[in-house]
């Protein structure tokens, strides 16, 4: 039987924005496997996204969905979830919201270690403003604003999320579908900080720029950079060249900001 | 019985002020001269089980406000110019999400860093106009401490019922001075909290304005689930580009506050009746205007005292009536004109309008306010 995705969709809000081949759609359909899997209240859930294609995902899912400023998800997630310990927080993005304009707030919710999980859409671009080189644009790639080639270095998402404080980053891609719920599910169980990127394509945007003739392309393309963490281990460093690591990379127990700050609230009162 | 009294700074009596009103969020960012309100509510916050969170930057301390309001926090954030400049994209986003909050702006000038540790009072139009888009806005300027704790309950009252942001403004002198205050007890200030929705979950609309120009909001995690966004949106929530909603909602959300000025409006007027000269004045300007008023009514002088309490919107049909009654109206702020040019465009020619601006970090003095009197009349 085909899996039931309407059930946790609004009624009426679909055909979704999305371009024909984008890959956020997949990520969408992965968080809500995610969110059955884990039998998350809708009612007691919180999607909170920034601007850009990717962060028109909460609109269509049926929970407390907060579309924010660009950048700003995880910031105003962090509101909710001080205020409202007791909510599931989601944030998704792309990764020009999360790791541009809202690096800050992205490096800083890693650092406080609190509870909630941070979908990063990766497609290498900014989608929604029709292509302009995001941080993570492969240096060299062709975007509307680098008709030359990219002359600027990447970021790496899970690296800067690790270096942060998120203790559990996990990466995967949109290739990697039946990765992605698993991956998110685990995210959502962490008590902590849990960034999972999922590296996607915008054919529109991105693909035809660099030479990507189909969305076929782009997708082999991820398949065929990712490489399990596993494997890779057992992988020279000439081999793992122009490869990404895909999996659970970081995982670690430690203090979660708001239990943290129940503690302050035992002090103050005087326990 | 005696009412409870205590010599308080003016950034400690906003932080009580809050705590009365019943916040239980703050999310700030240090900075001179407001971060004693930070302190104390880092303290004081835990203490009733609210929460107190220091953000990255004004940014970060704006949303996370947002969000905790969203959840049906009374959610405050309290900073100075810089702050303010950086947190303008997100009192637009409070504006038309419209979701309560409020914003402590304690003065000094500018722009840019300017003099942290000097008053000003030129944050004023930015308090209007600072955020891009139509918008209304409701900013409070108390001239002292107990006027900022008042004052302080009163803008949660106001962003609780017309469910926006609201700003206190004060300067720097205001903050930073002591002051015997009283403290009110419980109910003797209105408390307001958020009207809750009438509706089911299912029917819920979070701007659904058929009942009223104020749609009821309801809290994440209560059962009711909505979608939020900065996008023009419909009374469900979601966004629309239809040309008659966006053009019914922006005009509905100046509305709530335009047709609801009597509520929002406060001022007082000192010796207003018989003045020939009105001295236009807000915030620590106004105890320098009183003092010039009753200097001038020695000399013969007919002066008097017009302090908007409430600056935004603007006290427009007030000082239009004082401008048909008197000869001349001196705006006496620590700028170098903003206010004034409200002034002039309700005065309509009726009175000479003019202005008396400092910018030195130097308070304005009674006697500069006396010699601008002296030249209108
Ligand atoms: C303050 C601000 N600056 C710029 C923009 C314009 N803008 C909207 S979306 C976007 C980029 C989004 O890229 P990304 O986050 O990677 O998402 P994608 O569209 O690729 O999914 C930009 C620059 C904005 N909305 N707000
Ligand atoms: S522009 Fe790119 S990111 Fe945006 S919907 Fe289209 S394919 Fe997806
Ligand atoms: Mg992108």
């Amino acid at each position: 039987m085909a899996y039931d995705y309407e059930k946790s969709i609004r009624p009426g809000k679909l055909p979704h924005i999305w371009c024909p081949g984008c890959g956020h759609g997949i990520v969408m359909k992965g968080l809500i496997r995610a969110m059955d899997a884990c039998e998350l209240d809708r009612k007691n859930t919180a999607i909170v996204s920034g601007i850009g294609c990717a962060s028109r995902l909460p609109g269509y899912l049926d929970c407390c969905t907060l579309h924010t400023a660009h950048g700003r998800a995880a910031a105003f997630a962090t509101g909710v979830k001080m205020s409202k310990p007791d909510m599931n927080v989601i944030v998704c993005g792309g990764d020009g919201d999360g790791t541009a304009i809202g690096g800050n707030h992205f490096i800083h919710a890693c650092r406080r270690n609190i509870d909630m999980t941070y979908i990063i859409m990766n497609n290498f671009i900014y989608g929604m403003t029709g292509g302009q080189f995001s941080p993570c644009t492969p240096t060299g790639d062709k975007a509307s604003t680098t008709p030359y080639g990219n002359p600027d270095p990447i970021f790496d998402i899970s690296k800067l999320a690790i270096g942060a404080g998120a203790t559990f980053v996990a990466r995967t891609t949109a290739f990697h579908a039946t990765q992605i719920d698993k991956l998110i599910a685990e995210g959502i169980k962490h008590k902590g900080m849990a960034i999972i990127e999922v590296l996607d394509d915008c054919p529109t945007t991105y693909g035809r720029r660099n030479k990507f003739r189909s969305v076929t392309d782009m997708m082999k393309r991820l398949k065929d950079i990712a490489v399990p963490v596993a494997a890779a281990s057992k992988m020279t460093a000439e081999q793992l060249e122009g490869k990404v690591l895909t999996g659970v990379l970081y995982k670690e127990e430690l203090p979660e900001y708001t239990a943290q700050y129940a503690d302050v609230i035992k002090k103050a009162q005087g326990a | 019985m005696a009412k409870k009294v205590a010599l308080l700074q003016g950034n400690e009596a906003c932080a009580l002020g809050a705590l009365y009103a019943g916040c239980d969020f703050f999310g700030g960012y240090p900075i001179t001269p407001s971060t004693e309100v930070a302190e104390v509510l880092s303290n004081e916050l835990p203490k009733n089980g609210g929460k107190f969170i220091q953000m990255e930057d004004e940014i970060g301390a704006m949303a996370s406000v947002i969000g905790a309001s969203l959840t049906g926090a009374k959610a405050l954030t309290a900073t100075s110019g810089p702050g303010v400049s950086l947190k303008q994209e997100l009192i637009g986003y409070a504006c038309i999400a419209e979701t309560p909050c409020v914003i402590i702006n304690v003065m000094r000038g500018g722009p840019s860093t300017g003099m942290p540790t000097g008053p000003g009072q030129s944050d004023v139009m930015q308090a209007m106009w600072g955020t891009h888009g139509d918008h209304a806005a409701i900013a409070l300027t108390p001239a002292s401490c107990q006027e900022i704790f008042e004052e302080t309950v009163r803008a949660f009252n106001l962003a609780e019922k017309y469910r926006m942001p609201v700003q206190v403004l004060y300067d720097e002198i205001v903050g930073h001075m002591r002051e015997r205050i009283e403290f009110p007890e419980p109910g003797d200030l209105e408390v307001v909290d958020r009207e809750a929705p009438s509706v089911s979950p299912e029917e819920y609309k979070p701007y659904d304005s058929t009942k009223g120009q104020i749609p009821p909001l309801a809290a994440f995690g209560s059962g009711y689930k909505f979608h939020v966004t900065g996008l023009n949106k419909a009374a469900d929530g979601f966004p629309t580009t239809k040309a008659e909603l966006v053009d019914a909602e922006e005009r509905r959300q100046i509305a709530k506050v335009m047709d609801n000025i009597a509520d929002i409006e406060s001022y007082e007027e000192y010796l207003i009746d018989d003045a020939d000269v009105v001295i236009w004045a807000f915030g620590s300007t106004s105890r320098s205007a009183r003092y010039a008023v009753n200097e001038l009514r020695k000399e013969g002088i007919k002066a008097g005292l017009f302090r908007p309490i409430t600056l935004w919107p603007f006290p427009a049909k007030r000082t239009a009536e004082l401008a048909e009654q008197c000869k001349g109206i001196v705006v006496a702020e620590m700028n170098l004109g903003q206010m004034v040019y409200e002034v002039e465009r309700v005065a309509q020619g009726k009175c000479v309008v003019v202005h008396e601006g400092r910018v030195d970090g130097e308070p304005i003095n009674p006697g500069q306010i006396m010699n601008k009197v002296k030249e209108v009349i």
